[in-house]
């Protein structure tokens, strides 16, 4: 961090420290030493200091001593030659007759951590490990693991893990737990520590005895262990039984995960474990810590992907208060999602249609997508609400019916009437680009239920001048072909506009490849468009499953209390907002249809477009991108190999970037190896292509000795096929046309 | 396995810093400042990773109480752990801000070295973490106002917090070890959460209760003490009501240390309390409240002739007249419009039992439709009702053991916030 004047500090502090007067005065000593600790704390470089700081703790006042191993702890590694000074200071601290003094130094004197320390730490350690108080021993057993640590090639000390599996009987809980940690550390590379029958036993009799947080890091450890036979199964969960209801959640689920796996192959047992803990977790999920509640919350999520109805009493439970920050409102709105049914679906819905008019924005979407998937099951009721909410007309509630509108038309073919009648008026208050390819869509799927539709459109066609998104383009474009096949009388005229404004004026390179590809679809005949656009109308995998099928416990059980749940989560808008898209029928089916096409997708589509639209020949070969050329492989065989064919193609040096270029004829399976820089003359490209178990290696030329406008091209191929390499040739003539005529 | 803890206030500045275990870098802390800052707003902050390295946070106190940790450990523990923290601080230094935080650092340094060491939690209990902490606590107590309108009732986060504070209350629980003599006080707190939703038709939608009753000791030695609950106090739904005020809860839970072999027959807690705050029974009651809930609230919502939003709004405290101790002297109300939550904040500094208030708002909305009265509402409440419980858990009794040589003064407290008390329109 920078901070002015920290060098001013530093020496004015070190002239404080070495002040006789200052060090004889307790108080002013230790203020001093304040100072340096809150400017460490900071971020300042406090480490000149070091050699008064390691006098200072050479005091009898503790607190001074706790607040320099806290310095010296921190810098350690930047000046070990001065550490070593304060090793005999710690050392003699270690035979203090107080035993606070004596963990105090054996504690702070394993963390420093800087090389060659071990040596010097290993004897008091050793002793520490015997010493009788247990404070001293639940600070010798860490410190194990952190000698370990320092060192971590050495080899393991099988006397140390004897001890400290002696250890594990040691009348201290905490130098029990310690030893487990300890262990586990040690042994990180042969697996950890092992917990066989006579330790798993001993550890669940002693888990009574334990703090909290004790109990909660033993049942993790007891995790690994697996009972020979039923009646020890059973015996441990009745052991285990009493901490499944008590009052700390964390032990609480710590006891649940191990309930779990325990009995991984009693899938009833696990359920029953999962009712009985159902209090302690709905008792998270209202806890006063936010952020308790928010973990809380995330693992019944996890519990009811597979029992459904295991929290559908307490639906209230998962109301939102309107205190709470958007984070827990977004979870508990996707678990009201899951646990709706028959009983409580009224009120379920009753309540979320409150927060479709939430100030914020985001929420009210969220609460809005959320109704739209309880509408999935109960669709009148659902559609009854987002018809409703059109008649507010605000932007961001509008765009998110119709897009709901989207997926339940897709999902339940029932509601399409429905939703055709609601959506009348929408176009003027839908302003963003997500709602907009929604209600495209609609129109363009359902345009003869809509008596409105090719108006609507039409009215999107005059204004694509001033549209920015590429995507409501695309779904333009689909819609407005798709309307062409069901109303041609009505839509031929606009249809041409469209397509002519697209292929002629529009810049994007993906919605011009889409028009052409429409286009010469619509060239080819009526017949063959309505077979590439007349998809289904809904979702073709629907049908009989209704709901979702329960998931094993075992999906996630082994996930259950760990970070997973809570982190995994990501963006929980996108989990409500895109479910539709999320949908594998919806891309895999039929590309076209689906109204959220991507880019990438698009642009595939216009590609293969491209390689459809080539020479007869051309189609029956395939390039492939794979192997990957070295380039030192590359000239090897360009200079072995002789020149097949040099051809002159009329165009000019792409001006495009070198990555434009390079992801272009990517799509069309070309590698390209190295380019000139834009705009060098002369300008040199080369490229690669595997196709029909050839290879072809081009070398494309634009400069001095050839014409401004013509490109030179070197082909050379092994082996020879004249087929591969006219198709290889009209491919790279298109792409780089196209690439020429996209930049003027 | 924690990897470090740091204490970070609102603007980012650095106020504890401990590493444990060496594995991740100073940077960290700005690594974590830049990630929940820049967080967009509906993205849950909890648990962030960056590298490998899990960032798991509670805020508090305006504070960012931060754990990094590079395994996939139990988010329970760490946040419970965090919580543990945060308490501890409010139990040594008197309250958890960044200014107590700041005067108080080499202190929290000494208590993090004792809970943590290598990363693993080794003790949190104040009875044993004492005989360690050497440093004395600097209260921040010169008396300001400023003070007096944030501390609210021990233990309770309120968003109001308008009642005044026992000052007592909130102080370190070891400062001034000359005079302990004056200090030998307990405080007993019911405080209760309270969870409303009544439909636009008056019914009410849903109830939950969250219940806590907290205990701070100042006493330095205390054997057992005994709580009486109640006499009817019942839980279970299944459990038939009496004639009287049966008192019933749906489940309560009970600290580890509490031992309940006087709880079946005479509602009786047994507990040796440790010094510092400790939640000793948690409860809950949810849909069946045995009174009606504290307000009501009949509202009207019209469009004049002028195309103006007309809001009449009738708020009833339905407590009786006497569970206020404030007289209605001046209703010293307060209105404005808040554009940017779109909000009308009503705020109402005394409220007595049995009153009723009525305010009418008249909004000026541009381009006011029919459907736009549908968006009105609903009405959030916020409030804090001293020495009134919902559910009607009462305290009968608090005994010391043994008796002690000066008799302390014990404290009984109620309070009940509402956690969200919503009516729609």
């Amino acid at each position: 961090m920078p901070y002015l004047g920290s060098e001013e500090t530093v020496k004015e502090l070190k002239r404080a420290l070495s002040n006789p007067n200052v060090q004889s005065d307790r108080l002013r000593y230790r203020n001093v030493i304040l100072r340096v600790i809150r400017f460490m704390t900071q971020g300042l470089d406090m480490s000149p200091l070091f050699m008064e700081m390691v006098k200072a703790g050479a005091s009898v006042d503790i607190v001074q001593k706790k607040l320099v191993y806290l310095y010296m702890c921190t810098y350690a590694k930047l000046k070990p030659d001065l550490t070593l000074l304060a090793i005999n200071t710690l050392r003699k601290d270690c035979a203090d007759p107080n035993p606070m003094v004596r963990g105090l130094a054996l504690r702070n004197m394993c963390n420093l951590r800087m090389p060659g320390i071990t040596e010097y730490i290993q004897q008091p350690v050793l002793t520490g490990l015997r010493d009788k108080a247990s404070y001293v021993r639940r600070v010798a057993v860490l410190g194990c693991a952190k000698m370990r640590n320092l060192q971590p090639d050495a080899e393991i000390d099988g006397t140390v893990v004897n001890e400290l599996y002696g250890l594990l009987r040691d009348p201290d809980p905490v130098v029990m737990v310690n030893c487990l940690r300890a262990l586990e550390e040690i042994l990180k590379a042969e697996g950890g520590v092992v917990i066989n029958k006579p330790i798993a036993h001993h550890l669940l009799n002693r888990l009574k005895d334990l703090d909290a947080w004790g109990q909660s890091e033993t049942l993790g450890f007891l995790l690994r262990y697996r009972p020979r036979d039923d009646t020890e199964l059973f015996d441990i969960l009745n052991l285990l039984d009493g901490h499944l209801q008590g009052g700390d959640s964390a032990v609480t689920a710590a006891t649940l995960r191990l309930f779990l796996q325990l009995a991984s192959g009693h899938p009833t047992v696990q359920a029953d474990a999962l009712v009985r803990a159902r209090g302690p977790l709905l008792a998270t999920c209202t806890a006063s810590s936010r952020e308790l509640r928010f973990t809380g919350l995330c693992h019944v999520q996890r519990v009811l992907r597979s029992l459904p109805a295991q929290f559908s009493p307490d639906y209230k439970k998962f109301f939102c208060s309107y205190s709470e920050p958007g984070y827990i409102k977004f979870r508990k709105m996707e678990i009201l999602v899951e646990l709706v049914n028959d009983d409580n679906v009224v009120l379920v819905l009753e309540e979320l249609q409150a927060y479709c008019t939430d100030v914020s924005p985001e929420l009210a979407q969220a609460a809005i997508f959320a109704v739209g998937r309880i509408g999935r099951t109960y669709s009148e009721r659902g559609l009854a609400i987002l018809t409703g909410l059109l008649g507010l007309r605000q932007e961001h509630i509008t765009s998110a019916v119709v897009q709901t509108f989207r997926d339940l038309v897709w999902l339940c073919p029932q509601s399409t009437a429905c939703v055709c009648q609601a959506i009348a008026g929408c176009e003027e208050i839908i302003q963003d680009s997500d709602g907009k390819q929604a209600l495209i869509w609609l129109l363009g799927m359902h345009g003869d239920q809509i008596s409105g539709a090719p108006y609507i459109l039409e009215d999107y066609i005059d204004s694509l001048k001033t549209e920015l998104s590429t995507l409501v383009k695309l779904e333009l474009l689909t819609a407005m072909t798709r309307l062409f096949l069901s109303r041609p009388a009505e839509t031929q005229d606009m249809l041409g506009r469209l397509l002519h404004f697209c292929i002629e004026e529009e810049t994007d390179m993906c919605v011009r490849d889409r028009a052409l590809f429409y286009h010469r679809l619509l060239r080819c005949g009526v017949e063959e468009t309505r077979q590439v656009l007349g998809g289904p109308k809904s979702d073709p995998s629907l049908g009989l499953i209704a709901g979702r099928p329960e998931e094993p416990i075992n999906n996630w059980a082994a996930h259950f209390n760990t970070l997973e749940p809570v982190s995994s989560s990501g963006s929980v808008v996108a989990g409500i907002g895109c479910d539709g898209a999320a949908l594998p029928t919806l891309g895999g089916s039929d590309g076209t249809t689906h109204s959220a096409a991507n880019c990438t997708l698009a642009v595939q589509e216009a590609s293969e477009d491209l390689c459809s639209g080539l020479p007869e020949e051309a189609t029956s070969f395939n390039l492939t991108l794979g192997p990957a050329l070295t380039p030192e492989a590359f000239e090897k065989l360009w200079l072995e190999l002789e020149t097949f064919q040099t051809v002159s193609l009329p165009c000019s040096e792409p001006s495009s970037q070198p990555e434009t270029l390079q992801a272009a004829l990517q799509l069309v399976q070309i590698q390209a190896l190295a380019f000139s820089r834009p705009g060098s003359v002369p300008w040199k490209a080369y490229l690669y292509a595997h196709g029909s178990e050839t290879i072809i290696l081009a070398e494309l030329l634009c400069g001095p000795g050839s014409d401004e406008d013509r490109l030179l091209v070197t082909v050379k191929q092994e082996p020879r096929d004249e087929k591969v390499q006219r198709g290889f040739l009209s491919v790279l003539e298109t792409v780089l046309q196209t690439l020429v005529s996209d930049a003027t | 396995m924690i990897s470090q803890v740091f204490i970070l206030s609102s603007k980012g500045d650095h106020l504890i810093y401990k590493d444990f275990r060496g594995e991740a870098t100073t940077d960290a802390i700005n690594v974590f400042y830049q990630m929940v800052t820049a967080l967009p707003g509906d993205q849950p902050p909890v648990v962030m990773t960056r590298e490998g390295l899990h960032f798991i946070h509670i805020r508090q106190g305006g504070l960012y109480c931060v754990a990094t940790t590079t395994t996939n450990a139990s988010p329970f523990t760490i946040i419970e752990f965090l919580n543990r923290l945060a308490a501890l601080i409010k139990d040594y230094c008197g309250s958890l801000s960044e200014k107590s935080v700041r005067m108080n650092f080499a202190l929290i340094y000494e208590m993090l070295d004792e809970m943590l060491d290598y990363g693993y939690i080794q003790t949190t209990s104040t009875d044993i973490l004492k005989n360690f902490i050497q440093t004395e606590a600097v209260s921040s107590k010169p008396f300001s106002l400023f003070d007096l309108s944030n501390v609210g009732l021990f233990g309770a986060e309120t968003q109001q917090s308008r009642v005044t504070p026992s000052a007592s209350a909130s102080r370190p629980i070891m400062s001034s070890r000359g005079d302990q003599v004056r200090k030998n006080e307990i405080f007993v707190d019911v405080v209760e959460r309270l969870t409303v939703v009544i439909g636009a038709n008056g019914v009410l939608m849903k109830v939950d209760i969250q219940g806590e009753i907290k205990v701070k000791c100042y006493l330095p030695t205390c054997s057992e003490m005994r709580i009486g609950l109640n006499e009817e106090f019942s839980v279970g739904k299944s459990q038939q009501r009496g004639y009287g005020a049966a008192v019933r809860v749906d489940e309560c839970n009970f600290h580890q240390a509490v031992r309940l072999d006087e709880f079946d027959s005479y509602r009786i807690l047994k507990i040796c309390p440790s010094q510092g705050e400790q939640t000793v029974m948690q409860y809950q009651l949810c849909d069946d409240l045995p009174s009606a809930p504290p307000f009501q609230l009949f509202p009207t919502v019209e469009r004049d002739k002028s195309d103006r939003l007309l809001i009449y709004l009738k708020l009833r405290c339905d407590l009786p007249p006497k569970s206020m101790s404030q007289e209605l002297s001046s209703p010293d109300q307060r209105a404005e419009l808040q554009p940017s939550s779109k909000a009308v904040h009503w705020e109402i500094s005394r409220f007595p039992g049995g009153a009723q208030l009525s305010a009418l708002f008249k909004l000026e909305v541009p381009g006011l439709s029919a459907a736009s009265l549908l968006e009105v509402g609903p009405v959030s409440m916020s409030f804090e009702l001293p020495k009134h419980t919902c559910t009607g858990l009462q305290i009968r009794f608090l005994r010391l053991t043994p008796v002690q040589p000066n008799p302390s003064p014990r404290w009984v407290r109620y309070v009940t916030h509402s956690d969200s008390y919503t009516i729609r329109i």
